[in-house]
């Protein structure tokens, strides 16, 4: 065993002796884009919401509440899906969150909120953790298609235009901080600032 | 006898049809009665599916308006669409409540709100009042369906007073 491991360690560090090192470029060039390219597609199925919604945890809790809100269903037909607010745009920031999504496996896995009863007991935490992450942000994921810059007051509501063009705009608050529940149920908010 | 039979028996014909005779004049009657009542159908034939309406829209003014009679619960001046009021929380409460109308600038819901059944004052909304809708509601962007002919006091002591004078 010992003996074969030797072997294969020598191979790796010895020159090579066989191929030309046009032929081991141009080699190393394809299979980069091979599992680069395959890396990235795999990806970016995982980033979809048919992915998301493939575990029924997903499925019956949080996309059946979404679709009675506004990212759903709206005069425009422009909606949001899971990975729109759920998972960062940027690529290192996406992978950073995706790498953290390997707790979510593993709950999958056990089955940490594979009842209706479960997922309402952790709803809290998981609440939280949504909203400690966009609030760190500065709710990113609501901007990325809400762009304050662009917004006319005008067309709001009085209350809306008034809490827009003071608190947001100094930047006192952001997005988070009063649109909670607005895609899914709220938890027990007691506790919450701003309840 | 068979006179007499034959009167029974066209007393008990008369009996019997005047009724239906009458219910045909009456249901005559009664279908353009019932077409000019008003309703979400707007005069649509019976047989007939009727396009339904535009649905109106939520008012959102954020402007209070008059209470047609002292005791009439406010109405809602803003739309209240996916404001949660559950087990576990009460979204109204979040700009309504005691604590939270300073930095709302909401108006707080009126102290009986936070009494219990005896007149004891809670700390919280009282469950009892607990769920606004059941009093408090928006208004639709509607025309109304039948005309509203009620007078408030106020401009019926107006009314009162002003005949007094000209007698």
């Amino acid at each position: 065993m010992k003996n074969l491991l030797m072997i294969g360690w020598r191979t790796l560090t010895k020159p090579s002796g066989y191929y030309s090192l046009g032929a081991l470029v141009i080699g190393g060039f394809i299979a980069g884009i091979i599992f680069w390219g395959g890396f990235n597609t795999a990806l970016e199925v995982t980033n979809t919401e048919e992915f998301c919604i493939s575990c029924h945890e997903m499925e019956n809790n949080v996309y059946e509440e979404m679709k009675t809100t506004i990212h759903f269903s709206n005069r425009s037909g422009v909606r949001a899906t899971c990975p729109d607010c759920h998972v960062p745009h940027k690529w290192t920031d996406k992978i950073a969150r995706k790498m953290q999504a390997s707790k979510e496996v593993w709950g999958m896995l056990f089955g940490t909120i594979n009842t209706r009863e479960k997922f309402l007991v952790h709803r809290k935490r998981l609440a939280q953790n949504e909203w400690e992450r966009l609030k760190a942000n500065d709710s990113l994921e609501c901007r990325n298609c809400h762009n304050f810059d662009y917004m006319d007051f005008t067309e709001q509501s009085e209350r809306a235009a008034y809490q827009h063009s003071t608190a947001l705009a100094a930047g006192e608050k952001t997005c988070i901080d009063c649109h909670k529940g607005i895609a899914h149920q709220l938890p027990d908010m007691k506790g919450v600032e701003g309840w | 006898m068979k006179n007499l039979n034959l009167a029974s028996i066209a007393g008990l014909m008369v009996l019997v049809l005047a009724p239906v005779f009458m219910s045909f004049n009456a249901n005559s009657a009664d279908k353009s009665e019932i077409n000019t009542v008003a309703t979400l159908r707007d005069h649509t034939e019976i047989d007939v599916q009727k396009e339904p309406n535009r649905i109106p829209k939520v008012i959102n003014k954020d402007i209070k308006q008059t209470r047609n009679y002292p005791m009439q619960p406010p109405i809602i001046p803003h739309t209240t669409r996916s404001y949660e009021v559950n087990k576990n929380n009460n979204k109204c409460m979040s700009c309504h409540s005691r604590q939270r109308t300073e930095e709302s600038q909401a108006p707080m819901v009126s102290v009986t709100h936070y009494m219990n059944r005896d007149g004891n004052f809670l700390a919280e909304i009282s469950p009892r009042r607990y769920f606004c809708n059941q009093c408090h509601v928006t208004q639709l962007d509607a025309k109304p369906l039948v005309e509203n002919t009620f007078i408030d006091m106020h401009s019926l002591m107006k009314q009162k007073t002003t005949s007094a004078k000209e007698h």
